[in-house]
């Protein structure tokens, strides 16, 4: 019967969550609108039709190349991500512990985010060539201080009320981060981790271009050496397809998964 | 043999200090209420007595079992279901989960909470319920020393009220010794075997009356008689409502 009950409760945030995609389908149809409009001003060469990209990205999908071209971009992303992901959580979480470590890595941030990531694509190139290596560190380097930041303002903010209240039933500092602290910083976490994900895809990208590394980046300079500006158009809709997937594949689930309560914190009517 | 026992605690914030030379000791079944006026250090000395806060200098000796704690806010974590919250300590406890169920409905049904009650969270529950699930969550574990800290400043008188008989009747049922920190003297007479009053300014228990009679066994205008006793010609409680809003513990 619970278990039913859980269920039950399960489906129906899947199917609140699917009507919701509505919203976001007349947002996309929005910006096809206004680009059909710039279509219609400025003519095919400066910018294709929706319809026609659109066109040229099912071709690209179904002439079998575009698929492991976006295999490779998406693998090497994730891969900058998860690294990044890893080392900026566990950083940002001991310096969010440590005011010490916080106050010596503030100029390190400052640094770390002023070097535009055009830079480091160049020191990456020099140093591991066009290879996997020089996207994963340039997303590396470019997209770890957001979550950093993000894992030092959930540790920093998190209600210590709540660490009191564990340490008095009796939980140790590690019982105490993982049943009580650790909900709180993910809550500051998953919009850093959403970020850094779009970042990491764009920084792939750019990458890839600019080190000649294939991929869709590979693909994109291609198209402009032709001037082919649907193809050109038709990699970047298919670069933005691939990030939303993953996304909505990866984060957003979990990402609900434990924000349960905070739909249950909204009156009726106001569900987003 | 008192369960508690506090030896010449002191304790200092940033070089000031808070606390001095306090002792005091709570019997097994005794319900020990601490009253002072506001930034006295109530609140302190029940953080160092459940081990929150080292003091400075003194010794703490427990011999009880299980201590459980309400704050004076609900401290609930607001992610977790009021079931999962009040089965808290007893997921620390490594209760197993079938028996954790029961415990929880058990601890729930004497804080007055309904079973449709234990699937909502925090933040759909009114500030009551909140209390009473912080409640129900110290009764989980069957503690036999609670430490109140303030625990109903926050609500309404009716409410108030509501909340003082239950920790009356809970106190009867499952007999444990509580440390009961307030400002309202009403609250400590009506709960209490055992009044302390802290000194001003922390240095030391000022002094202490037994209050006649069992808690709950006491009539309205016993309790109120009393209290206005106390307040009108009792030297020990001149200062309890003494405030000086510019000192910050």
């Amino acid at each position: 019967m619970n278990l039913f009950a859980a269920s039950l409760d399960r489906l129906a945030r899947l199917g609140r969550f699917l009507w919701s995609a509505w919203a976001g389908l007349a947002g996309l149809a929005l910006i096809g609108a206004l680009w059909q409009a710039g279509h219609e001003a400025y003519g095919d060469f400066i910018l294709t039709a929706p319809l026609d990209t659109l066109a040229a990205a099912a071709r690209l999908l179904h002439e079998g190349r575009a698929q492991d071209l976006l295999a490779l971009t998406t693998a090497r992303a994730l891969a900058g991500f998860g690294l990044c992901a890893l080392i900026g959580t566990a950083a940002g979480v001991a310096a969010g512990y440590s005011p010490a470590t916080l106050r010596l890595s503030r100029p390190v941030l400052t640094l770390l985010l002023g070097v535009p990531p055009i830079a480091w694509i160049v020191l990456a190139m020099i140093w591991f060539g066009p290879s996997d290596m020089t996207v994963a560190v340039t997303i590396l380097i470019s997209a770890t201080p957001l979550v950093f930041v993000g894992a030092v303002e959930g540790v920093v903010t998190r209600d210590r009320g709540l660490d009191d209240m564990a340490q008095v039933f009796g939980a140790g500092p590690v019982r105490r981060f993982l049943f009580v602290s650790a909900r709180q910083i993910s809550a500051q976490l998953f919009p850093a981790l959403i970020l850094a994900l779009g970042s990491a895809f764009k920084v792939a990208i750019m990458a890839e271009l600019l080190a000649n590394a294939g991929g869709v980046g590979g693909a994109l300079e291609r198209a402009r050496a032709m001037l082919d500006i649907a193809e050109a158009l038709a990699w970047v809709s298919l670069a933005v397809a691939a990030l939303i997937a993953v996304e909505y594949m990866l984060i957003r689930p979990v990402r609900a998964e434990l924000e349960r309560w905070r739909e249950a914190a909204a009156p009726w009517g106001v569900k987003r | 043999m008192n369960l508690l026992e506090l030896n010449r605690i002191g304790h200092a914030f940033f070089g000031r200090t808070v606390l001095q030379g306090i002792s005091l000791g709570v019997a097994r079944q005794e319900i020990v209420a601490l009253i002072g006026p506001s930034g006295s250090g109530k609140s302190t000395l029940a953080h160092i007595a459940a081990g929150l806060v080292d003091p400075r200098e003194g010794r703490i000796i427990r011999r009880y079992l299980r201590h459980a704690m309400v704050f004076q806010d609900p401290r609930l974590m607001p992610w977790a279901t009021a079931a999962d919250n009040i089965g808290f300590p007893l997921r620390l406890a490594r209760v197993p989960r079938g028996m954790r169920r029961r415990l929880v409905a058990d601890a729930a049904l004497r804080a007055g909470l309904l079973p449709e009650d234990l699937g909502k969270y925090p933040s759909e529950l009114s500030g009551g319920m909140r209390q009473r699930a912080a409640i129900a969550r110290a009764l989980a574990t069957d503690p036999d020393f609670i430490y109140f800290d303030e625990p109903f400043t926050a609500l309404d008188v009716a409410l108030k009220r509501r909340m003082q008989d239950l920790v009356i009747e809970a106190a009867a049922s499952a007999r444990f010794a509580a440390l009961f920190i307030t400002h309202d003297l009403l609250e400590a007479i009506r709960i209490s075997h055992r009044i302390l009053v802290l000194d001003a300014g922390g240095r030391g228990i000022a002094g202490e009356r037994l209050i006649p009679g069992n808690p709950g066994s006491r009539d309205d205008q016993a309790v109120f008689a009393l209290r206005q006793d106390y307040l009108a010609a009792d030297p020990l409680f001149a200062h309890i409502h003494d405030i000086d809003e510019r000192l910050r513990p």
